[in-house]
């Protein structure tokens, strides 16, 4: 099939839907690198013309075009034909309107999420402008719930990430505690740790365990270790209330990162059967990221925009708490730039909300990648007003373990009195209950935490 | 009885976290704030650094050392650091001028990478040492080959322009926000020019403060000498070292 779209007396061509697609992707160093993108602005508009004409239904057939992809085969399972046939006579561009149309409610699109596939969604970001992005997600809530709730409207949430180079677990207390006594941590409190052995899991499993319930805050825990891991971890007896994964979009890709879809049906059964969390409570938390499936050699060529919203027909697959884009991590091969950087979370925010994710993103850069804090200023503002579900925060901004900058726990002070966006309410009120953001906390200083923690011996 | 107060060099012993001494009600303070933007400025000047070639080659000169320099197919900084491809790529005229060294067993390479700050503080010690420690060993070195615009592959062009089972590849890591002068040693055996990452050794944080030099190359020949006995570098390495440390049946 050939898709055209004629411009000033030029006809341009594309010889595939995913060829197409690429070509429509706002600019984004990782698809120049991949020989994917189109050859200047004119092209990329003639495409998102093109684009913006096709019913939505073309891509309710095979898009990645791969053998045995279990991810597209996921897709097609997940499709609910009821749920599509609101939006199933429209076009691209015609759904674009829909979805801004100020009568369409947040309900409205809600309701849509199951019959949507990831490759509508991508195609209808790519015609949408930034605004366009924050004005459709702002419509959205979605809920989830452990011991706090998030994404209610009018909140944002953090997580608290107290990472340590060495997982020393008095580093990792006392980077979680300074950012308690700032008020983040109400989405999770969440470790990356730089091993990846079962007595470190559950070693760190128990500091956060020890934290939360001596301090008695509402959030859950998290140590972001590989899936088998936690599921080694939690068949021997290990404190888990979140089980985590890195995922993307395609078989191959999850491959690079050394999981299958029934290791997560198994994670997710594991931890559901340890009953920490209440009934109905959700139980995985997931990380995504343009460029992870292109990294891997398993792009497929595909642009790295399309491939991102396929990894969320993974997530979703699970109801996950907790699902957040880590945008700027990659590095100025992808996504070069302040502008590429905000341009993706926006984007990844929209696609994952409109496929009814608990969407949160990593607001963060690496060294090597042309920008700075000030456009982490203007990311967690503009997602702020698209009514993100969580972002992330570390002391000072610096993580001291990945390397790379992401927001500080001082933003969560930004968050609530200049944005006016509260965390969870649970959170909330227990952050009352301690004095928390007043002079008279209750909490213990970062003086005093190690003396009055009962932090297991390492 | 633990003291309830640990002391703030306890502290900093334990975690380089920026922690904030008390629990700040709103916005970090103005030295803090442009501490933060300094050692950032740092990290971007050191990504942005080039290769000081005179000062690297004289260096080497005094401790009587050949050189020969070459640069990838990113030719350019910006280039370089959007497009890892091209910095892997070694371009066929400059692999010609590599030929004529006689036969060679280990190829040395030394790469600006992502900090040439960090091959200016440590580049030519370690391939100093590095050079005498092989020539114990009765390996032929390569004349060190000083590489612009250079991602970690490009050695496997250059040791395969040379004939050299062996490559050790050397150059700046990714800066953090705290140090940016960060080596990283990569050592190949049997490169090709489509080795896997899984079949390099890599020592990372070459440093004052991290793994020092002379440390690093010790680990460096040992594991060169591992190598060339099996034939096998990285994660084939390992494992063939996992089944030798089995007890026997």
């Amino acid at each position: 099939m050939t898709y055209y779209a004629d411009i000033g007396g030029h006809r341009f061509a594309w010889s595939s839907l995913k060829h197409l697609l690429a070509h429509a992707t706002p600019q984004r160093t990782g698809d120049d690198l991949a020989g994917l993108a189109a050859s200047g602005p004119v092209e990329r508009l003639a495409a998102q013309h093109c684009l913006a004409d096709l019913p939505l239904k073309v891509f309710l057939d095979d898009v990645l075009c791969i053998e045995g992809d279990d991810v597209t085969d996921l897709i097609f399972s997940q499709h609910d034909p009821e749920a599509f046939r609101v939006v199933s006579s429209l076009t691209v561009g015609g759904f674009r309107d829909w979805l801004l149309n100020p009568d369409v409610t947040g309900a409205d699109i809600q309701g849509l999420a199951w019959g949507l596939t990831p490759e509508m969604v991508a195609a209808v970001s790519k015609i949408m402008r930034a605004q366009d992005l924050i004005a459709v997600s702002a419509k959205i809530e979605v809920v989830t719930k452990f011991r706090s709730t998030i994404g209610l409207k009018g909140r944002v949430s953090t997580r608290n990430q107290p990472n340590h180079p060495a997982d020393d677990s008095r580093g990792i207390a006392l980077s979680a505690i300074d950012g308690l006594l700032m008020g983040t941590g109400d989405a999770v409190i969440g470790v990356n740790p730089a091993t990846d052995t079962i007595p470190d899991y559950i070693r760190i499993c128990d500091v956060l365990e020890t934290i939360r319930t001596q301090l008695d805050i509402p959030t859950q825990h998290c140590l972001l270790g590989h899936v088998s891991t936690a599921i080694a971890s939690i068949a021997q007896g290990a404190a888990v209330d979140l089980v985590f994964q890195s995922v993307a979009g395609s078989t191959k890709a999850n491959e690079g990162f050394g999981v299958t879809l029934p290791m997560l049906t198994e994670a997710h059964d594991a931890v559901r059967s340890l009953g920490r969390a209440p009934a109905g409570s959700n139980l995985m938390y997931f990380e995504t990221g343009q460029g992870a499936a292109l990294s891997a050699d398993a792009h497929h060529d595909m642009d790295q925009q399309t491939m991102e919203t396929r990894a969320y027909a993974v997530a979703r697959q699970y109801s996950p708490l907790l699902v957040n884009t880590v945008v700027g991590f990659i590095g100025p091969e992808y996504l070069a730039d302040g502008k590429q950087i905000i341009r993706a979370g926006l984007e990844d925010h929209f696609c994952g909300k409109l496929l009814g994710l608990p969407m949160g993103v990593d607001v963060c850069y690496t060294n090597h990648s042309y920008a700075d804090q000030e456009d982490m200023d203007v990311l967690l503002t503009v997602l702020t007003a698209a009514g993100v579900s969580f972002v992330i925060t570390v002391p000072g901004s610096d993580d001291i373990m990945l390397n790379y900058q992401t927001l500080s726990h001082h933003d969560a002070n930004f968050i609530r009195n200049t944005l006016q966006r509260p965390p969870a309410p649970e959170f909330e009120a227990w952050m009352e209950r301690n004095g928390v953001g007043t002079a008279d906390v209750k909490l213990p200083s970062i003086d005093s935490a190690l003396g009055q923690l009962r932090l297991p011996a390492a | 009885m633990t003291n309830p107060i640990t002391p703030p060099a306890t502290i900093r012993a334990i975690t380089q976290a920026r922690l904030s001494r008390n629990a700040p009600r709103g916005a970090v303070g103005t030295a803090t704030s442009l501490a933060f933007a300094l050692d950032h400025a740092r990290a971007r000047e050191a990504v942005h650094s080039e290769l000081d070639v005179p000062r690297l080659t004289r260096d080497l000169a005094q401790a009587g050392i050949e050189h020969a320099i070459v640069i990838s197919a990113a030719q350019h900084r910006d280039v370089f650091v959007t497009r890892p491809d091209l910095g892997r790529q070694l371009p066929e005229d400059q692999a010609s001028t590599l030929t004529g060294f006689g036969e060679v067993d280990v190829a040395l390479v030394l790469g600006d990478g992502l900090s040439a700050v960090a091959v200016a503080l440590n580049g030519a010690a370690f391939m100093t040492e590095l050079n005498t420690r092989l020539t114990q060993l009765n390996l032929r070195c390569s004349p060190v080959i000083l590489a612009r615009q250079a991602r970690v592959a490009l050695g496997d062009g250059i040791a395969c322009a040379m004939g050299a089972q062996t490559v050790v590849m050397v150059l700046g890591e990714r800066p953090g926000l705290s140090a940016a002068d960060g080596l990283g040693v990569y050592i190949t055996q049997n490169p090709t020019d489509h080795t896997a990452d899984s079949a390099r050794h890599c020592l990372s944080n070459v440093r004052e403060e991290g793994l020092p030099v002379t440390e690093a190359v010790a680990q460096t020949c040992e594991l060169i000498k591992q190598m060339r006995a099996t034939g096998l570098s990285g994660v084939a390495l390992n494992q063939r070292l996992a089944i030798d440390a089995l007890p026997e049946n």
